[in-house]
């Protein structure tokens, strides 16, 4: 606390603290700015969640008045704009800052001062839509914002400005980071570390920038023209005045599909890499499941008006996108297969991130068979628009991506903090998750087909819909006690959980080759890499059957020690021969900013002045600091 | 022996997950797009989804059994067990490229065959025309050839195809009669087509599927299916004017609502109210419902709905009747009377 108050900054003077409350606002460090990332997507996960909660809670029965309609549409809206952007968004970003850097043998990211810019203005944006709540109502047109809905003539009020301008900010934090992410993959790689020998998290991961590179401008391009139409009476989507409410639609969704994959490729990059230490084998067929991942981020591309089958395309457009998005999920069942096959004749040890990722791929499989239902357009003239949509996108988004980054929670959570998560509280969150999960969403599939319509915020008796409603909505609370569950874990592992050592998994990958957690520089000497799984084959090689022999001597154990006895205490300053970038206060000012410039857009012109003076400020002290002194 | 049992666990668990799923689907559900369907369009579509399903299924057992053989087979018995390392097989990887692509490639034909069947419009003089207006939050329905207009709940003849223009003139709304036909979004600036076609009478339920603010839950529809003599005569009736009532309640109540705001929105044909804002009312008591056919067509609900139409329907367009029009609790049993005797 002492050095807090000290190193608390003077205008002029820049911070030096790596340690304490504050030295969080400044740091540069991808380690810290992972945490941030983490922390503050689980914050919004409890929010998101208690949002679902509501909508369960509403729907449990007929007629049911929980919430009023207008509450409802508020909760819907914000339950999807915050699972996917505050949270599956984030939690991949948290993985991907926490460990790309440390899986391809770098120090730290490309540019650290930008790593924390991203992270600030998605904090920072994040609270700009909830503050909607406390300005006169929160978004409530829905994630999608289908115009002319969100158009100032059919939603009046500030909720759809906050939905708009909330976007594009996120959308500035979201470029930002995978600008950074791509040059740091291209350019940082530890020698030796080709492309084919990068852990198959960090190409998931590396596909995934592409993918938000190329899409988030698509969807900009949409919110500026809906910004134009609301704040200045412009008539892009204003059909009376010439304009077109479908092109809403398909900048929308030619950002969307994309996004899908950007929520769920990292989560398939962290089973990739859980399924093949827990089965104590390699990945099967590594190139083959890169290359699935590239094709998927390709034919991504192609598929974006099956969201839109009953819009009235014609029949030409409905049957290209029908066949592009079938032979989409070609490339995802070979990821299926491939993850199967590790498994097949390994020798499976089922702790908890081991639960997860089978889980992930259990869940998923009924995901991608309603995703390829929904491709057979007769089929989805009936589908569409009903809960049999929502029970697929979670069973993928759900199922998929949060079991996937549970996984990786558990998995690398003695990396980052230290500490083994309890094995016994851990497999009762898996259980009560799984369980859970497939009490809320599975009725979801048959309430579809009985002709329920999402995103109404009642219905009549005598539908057939009651019975399942009410277990769905036990479910969900079923899931909310998973998640005390975890919370509860992550309590008891403070206290007492076991130490983990440098690698308690007997994993594959460098990062479990430095402390943990790993000192600010992450390797003491920055490795030189062999092979895919460099670290795995270090500690064991294969004899002429190919059966495991481990390395008699000069393997991992001495290595560790070698290691260890340098860096555990984890300052930089002790070796001097390492620099790393000095913290900096400025990416936060800058980031501050933005929220306030997107007030000015709606309450007065002082607040954009105000806002672009202090984002100017800080990119103006960001740009005349050394990276590091 | 305890993997015997686990297996017999799981297997009881599956076979009870089918059965509350079959006792499910069985119960009576009119908006269910599997079961009862009414007509040959929802049939076409359904003959389509029931293989796919099918297919699916059996995918799904085949790749999760494996998965679960996998997790249980496979169990590590120590930690000094040792797999052999298998780095992938390039036979096997191809093959099941190959396979799922050849099987969605027989899934695409009938589907691409089935979207251009269904886009093909019929026409000709033996097609019923109906022009839909979609608005927030109830639907308009014109029969151009016929010269009648009415709301929420369409009347088609039984066998004869519909051939529905679809228009909106707010914000984008979805036509979806599950078990007649699949959705058509209705889209400000578009005319959209869309025909179905019943052979079974009865009355099919449908709402708007396509979120549209406040009362989304509450835009909700009928097509009321009847034979080609009850279809005519229904046509005759609504295409006379309001008759006047002679005298009580109900002419009073005529008076009233004449006197007030209500004509500005409303039409009577057969009176001066010309309004084209709300649905039609010349025989509104026709209809089993109202206001979006969210409510029965009842005494209580028009006397709640008059007094105080946004109270039972959020957003509601159409203001308080004691509050905003200053009608007395008498007035709006007067002017539910007159709504009554609109047959
Ligand atoms: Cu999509
Ligand atoms: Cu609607």
């Amino acid at each position: 606390m002492d050095a807090a108050i000290e190193t608390r900054p003077g205008v002029f003077k820049r911070p030096t603290a790596t340690t304490g409350a504050w030295s969080w606002f400044s740091t540069v460090d991808h380690k810290k700015i992972g945490i941030l990332y983490g922390a503050t997507a689980i914050l919004f996960f409890v929010v998101g969640g208690i949002e679902a909660l509501l909508i369960r809670l509403q729907l449990a029965k007929p007629d049911g008045n929980v919430l009023s309609p207008s509450a409802y549409n508020q909760a819907f809206t914000m339950h999807g704009i915050t699972m996917i952007f505050l949270v599956v968004m984030p939690l991949g970003a948290a993985f991907a800052n926490y460990l790309l850097p440390l899986m391809i043998g770098a120090r730290d990211v490309a540019f650290p001062r930008l790593n924390a810019f991203s992270y600030w203005v998605f904090a920072l944006a994040g609270i700009f839509i909830y503050s909607s709540f406390f300005l006169g109502g929160a978004p409530n047109g829905g994630w999608f914002g289908y115009a002319p809905l969100s158009t100032k003539a059919f939603s009046p009020g500030h909720n759809m400005d906050f939905y708009a301008l909330g976007l594009l900010i996120l959308g500035v934090a979201s470029t930002a980071s995978a600008v950074n992410l791509l040059v740091t993959v291209v350019n940082m790689r530890a020698p030796g570390m080709s492309l084919m020998r990068m852990p198959v998290f960090v190409w998931m991961v590396f596909v995934v920038q592409f993918l938000l590179v190329f899409a988030l401008p698509v969807l900009t391009v949409g919110l500026i023209q809906l910004i134009f139409d609301r704040l200045m009476g412009t008539n892009f989507f204003n059909a009376t005045k010439g304009g077109d409410p479908l092109l809403w639609q398909h900048l929308f969704w030619l950002f969307g599909h994309p996004e899908v994959y950007i929520l769920i490729l990292p989560a398939m990059g962290i089973v990739s890499e859980v399924l093949p230490t827990f089965s104590r084998k390699p990945l099967f067929g590594y190139p083959v499941v890169v290359f699935s991942g590239i094709a998927i981020g390709f034919m991504g591309w192609g598929v974006w008006a099956h969201h839109m089958f009953a819009t009235g395309l014609g029949p030409v457009a409905n049957s290209a996108f029908a066949v592009s998005t079938m032979f989409i999920a070609v490339p995802t069942g070979v990821k299926v297969f491939n993850w199967t096959a590790t498994m097949w004749g390994g020798s499976l040890r089922l702790k908890t991130p081991m639960l997860f990722s089978i889980g992930f791929v259990t869940m998923f499989i009924i995901g991608g068979l309603s995703g390829v239902t929904h491709a057979v357009v007769p089929s989805d003239y009936q589908q569409t628009d009903t809960y049999y949509i929502v029970a697929h996108f979670h069973y993928v988004l759900f199922g998929g991506a949060m079991f996937g980054l549970f996984s990786g929670v558990y998995y690398w959570w003695p990396k980052v903090f230290g500490k083994l998560l309890n094995e016994r509280v851990g497999k009762l969150h898996f259980w009560l998750m799984l369980i859970g999960f497939n009490l809320t969403f599975a009725p979801f599939h048959i309430l579809g087909l009985q002709g329920m319509v999402r995103r109404t915020y009642t219905y009549p008796k005598g539908r057939g819909w009651d019975g399942w409603n009410f277990v769905s909505t036990v479910g969900a609370f079923v899931i909310a006690l998973s998640l005390l569950v975890f919370f509860y874990n992550v309590i008891v592992t403070r206290r007492r959980g076991a130490v983990a050592g440098n690698d308690p998994w007997d994993a594959r990958t460098i990062e479990w080759t430095t402390s943990s957690p790993p000192p600010e520089y992450n390797f003491a000497e920055i490795p030189v890499i062999h092979s895919v799984d460099d670290f795995w084959h270090r500690k064991y090689v294969e004899d002429k059957e190919g059966r495991l022999v481990r390395v008699p001597s000069g393997g991992a154990d001495e290595e560790e020690h070698d290691r260890g006895s340098g860096v555990t205490d984890g300052h930089g300053d002790d070796h001097h021969a390492i620099h790393m970038p000095s913290p900096s206060y400025f990416p936060l000012l800058a980031a501050i900013g933005m929220p306030i410039f997107a007030y000015g857009l709606i309450y007065s012109r002082i607040l954009i002045a105000a806002g672009a003076l202090i984002m100017l400020t800080g990119l103006y002290g960001w740009a005349l600091e050394p990276g590091s002194e | 022996m305890r993997r015997g049992r686990t297996a017999r666990r799981v297997a009881s668990l599956v076979s009870l997950g089918f059965f509350i799923v079959l006792t499910a689907c069985a119960q009576n559900a009119p908006q269910d797009t599997f079961h009862n369907l009414g007509g040959p369009v929802a049939r076409k579509e359904l003959n389509l989804s029931t293989p796919v399903f099918l297919v699916a299924a059996i995918i799904f057992f085949l790749v999760e059994g494996a998965l679960v053989y996998a997790t249980i087979r496979f169990r590590a018995r120590s930690d000094r067990d040792v797999p052999v390392q298998v780095h992938g097989n390039r036979v096997l990887e191809v093959t099941w490229t190959l396979i799922p692509a050849v099987i969605l490639a027989a899934i695409a034909v009938p589907t691409i065959g089935t979207i251009f069947s269904l886009a093909s419009t019929p026409s000709g003089p033996n097609v019923v025309r109906v022009d839909l207006t979609a608005r927030q939050w109830w639907w308009e329905y014109k029969y151009p050839d016929l010269g009648v207009v009415t709301a929420n709940e369409m009347h088609i003849p039984l066998g004869k195809n519909v051939a529905i223009k679809l228009r909106s003139v707010d914000v984008i709304h979805s036509f979806w009669v599950p078990r007649l036909a699949g959705k058509q979004d209705v889209i400000p600036g578009r005319t959209n087509d869309l025909y179905f076609s019943a052979d079974k009478a009865g009355t099919y339920l449908g709402q708007c599927a396509e979120f549209c603010a406040l009362s989304h839950a509450n835009m909700r529809l009928r097509v009321i299916a009847e034979p080609q003599a009850k279809f005519d005569a229904w046509v005759q009736q609504q295409k006379a004017d309001a008759i006047a009532p002679t005298g009580g309640d109900a002419a009073h109540g005529m008076d009233l609502l004449l006197k007030n705001q209500c004509i500005f929105c409303h039409t009577i044909r057969g009176t001066q109210a010309a309004g084209k804002v709300g649905p039609d009312l010349t025989h509104v008591a026709g209809r089993m419902t109202f206001a979006g056919a969210t409510f029965d067509f009842t005494t209580d609900n028009l006397i709640k709905w008059v007094s105080d139409a946004p109270a039972m329907k959020p957003g509601a367009k159409m203001g308080r009747g004691l509050a905003d029009y200053h009608l007395t609790p008498d007035d709006v049993r007067a002017i539910v009377a007159y709504l009554e005797s609109l047959k």
